[in-house]
């Protein structure tokens, strides 16, 4: 099929995609963003995490023939020419970042969370956020850091 | 991956017409489970037809009062509902208790309650299993058993070798709390429009274990409805498991508690979420003290058959789900006295 869908604002059409296929691999093997990890594959361990039509998923379970026409967001999509977005800066300068595998998913997972959690009028709680990030393991950080890195995002968000 | 034809029909009748001809064809919805199967080669479909598009995805209000939902309302919308928060906290909870964000952000109402079992030798086609292939056997029994069955099941320790031979659970939260809540599920089918009562959706192993619901082949469901509770009704789910988050459940209990009746269903127990009549029956009318609500549980489990297996086997959900359950009533009971 050829795919007609949006990635980080602009149109974009792949020809040759094969409707089973997911959508990380049309992401990474065919549009050039191999910013979305692929390590499960079976949608334990949320690297591959993206937006589509604004809310996360897990793009591994995304069959390619469900993305035709819609909006998809990437770890790419995050930071401008001039500065990072701030939850990358905030994983940065928290520490919150090793090996970097589950880092792509994770600020995806944390924008949503800090957006949706401002949007309601306060910054996430620690409870909220080890519920909302259960499903992006990470198996360097022990978590501690990246706890510390969506509470300076938030902080940071809100200040905007 | 085993190559397959996609189709993207135009809507529902066309989509069950498709499925209907094609024997080797199956529904997508949110993908979460099929999705994986395919990579996993545990489905192995000719043809693929996203229904995702095709079903109502809006959330509307019954003349009963009750709530319809259409099969494209994903766990994530669902369990944010005001209303189902309001009316059926039960539900709500269960949805919040299944799975992640980004997987509830894809699952559906139509595919939650028919995800396939989590049996691990049901997900690996190296193994024989009753379920994936029918007369292969059943490689649980005696295997690791800690998320299989202690009701429902044919024998105290069923004979691997035979073809009726599955000792698998129902793997969904979301279908526990459907079940405690009397929903009907609506279906478009070859034949027709009709509407199955969710406690009939799901089935026994019986002597098909590769049958998980009593849905005929190119069977859509198209929304499932709730009715209203009474007046002053309490609900909630409680959800064992290994870990504080993100995994599937040892033992689960949905209830509800209405002028003095006791409604109960229980996950994690057998091949489809178990309504515990027995239990409701003795309980019927009666005092809800915690030393009733376990002499009514004694009586739903006297047919339980814990599975031996290694690390000591299932015989833990016994006393588990009978203590969830007391626990749970507790709960319910105090905050309507309170
Ligand atoms: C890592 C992980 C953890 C999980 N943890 C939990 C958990 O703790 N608790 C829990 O309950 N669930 C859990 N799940 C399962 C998840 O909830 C289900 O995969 C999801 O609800 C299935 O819905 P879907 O729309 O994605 O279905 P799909 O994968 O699209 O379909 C599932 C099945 O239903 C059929 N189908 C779909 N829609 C229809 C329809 N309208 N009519 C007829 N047939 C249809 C499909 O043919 C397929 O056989 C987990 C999943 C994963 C991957
Ligand atoms: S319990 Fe059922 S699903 Fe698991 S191996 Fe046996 S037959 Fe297969
Ligand atoms: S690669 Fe998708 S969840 Fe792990
Ligand atoms: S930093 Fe290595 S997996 Fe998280």
């Amino acid at each position: 099929m050829r795919l007609t869908c949006t990635v980080n604002g602009s149109p974009q059409q792949v020809d040759d995609v094969w409707e089973g296929e997911s959508l990380l691999y049309v992401l990474r093997e065919r549009m050039g963003l191999p910013g979305s990890k692929n390590a499960c594959e079976q949608g334990e361990c949320g690297s591959c995490t993206v937006y589509l039509d604004g809310t996360p998923v897990c793009s591994c379970l995304v069959a390619a023939g469900q993305a035709e026409g819609r909006e998809i967001g990437t770890v790419e999509g995050m930071a401008t020419e001039e500065s990072l977005h701030p939850v990358q800066q905030a994983f940065l300068d928290a520490g919150a970042v090793q090996c970097g595998f589950c880092t792509p998913g994770l600020l995806v997972a944390t924008d949503d969370l800090v957006t949706r959690s401002l949007a309601a009028g306060a910054p996430p709680e620690d409870a909220e956020i080890r519920e909302a990030l259960a499903g992006n393991l990470c198996r360097c950080t022990g978590y501690e850091k990246i706890l510390d890195a969506v509470k300076l995002a938030a902080q940071r968000m809100a200040a905007r | 991956m085993k190559p397959f034809a996609f189709a993207r029909p135009a809507d529902a009748a066309e989509a069950v017409a498709t499925v209907a001809t094609e024997p080797r064809a199956v529904f997508l919805a949110g993908g979460t489970n099929l999705v994986d199967h395919l990579k996993l080669g545990v489905a192995r479909p000719d043809l693929v037809v996203d229904v995702r598009r095709l079903t109502s995805r809006e959330i509307t209000d019954t003349a009963d009062g009750g709530l319809r939902i259409g099969a494209a309302v994903t766990n994530s919308e669902l369990a944010a509902d005001r209303r189902v928060r309001e009316r059926y906290p039960v539900l709500a909870q269960a949805l919040l208790a299944g799975a992640t964000g980004q997987l509830r952000n894809l699952a559906t109402t139509g595919g939650n309650p028919l995800q396939r079992t989590r049996c691990v030798y049901f997900q690996d086609v190296s193994t024989p299993c009753n379920k994936r292939e029918p007369g292969s056997g059943c490689s649980a029994v005696g295997g690791y058993t800690r998320y299989h069955a202690i009701l429902g099941t044919s024998a105290a320790l069923p004979d691997p070798t035979a073809p009726e031979t599955c000792i698998a659970t129902h793997p969904s939260d979301m279908a526990v709390a459907l079940a405690v809540l009397d929903a009907q599920v609506q279906v478009l089918g070859p034949a027709g429009a009709r509407t199955i009562p969710f406690a009939e959706l799901h089935r026994l192993p019986g002597d098909d274990p590769s049958r998980d619901t009593v849905l005929e082949h190119g069977e859509l469901i198209t929304a499932i409805d709730l009715p209203p509770l009474p007046a002053g009704a309490r609900s909630a789910y409680r959800k064992v498991r290994d870990r504080a988050s993100y995994a599937f459940a040892l033992v689960s209990v949905a209830a509800v508690v209405a002028d003095g009746e006791v409604r109960l269903a229980l996950g994690g127990v057998a091949h489809k979420p178990w309504r515990a009549s027995r239990a409701e029956e003795a309980l019927r009318g009666g005092p809800v003290a915690d030393d009733a609500v376990r002499h009514a549980m004694d009586v739903e489990l006297t047919t339980a058959q814990p599975q031996p297996g290694v690390d000591g086997g299932n015989g833990f959900k016994i006393p588990l789900v009978t203590r969830t359950v007391v626990a749970t009533v507790r709960d319910l009971t105090q905050e309507t006295q309170a």
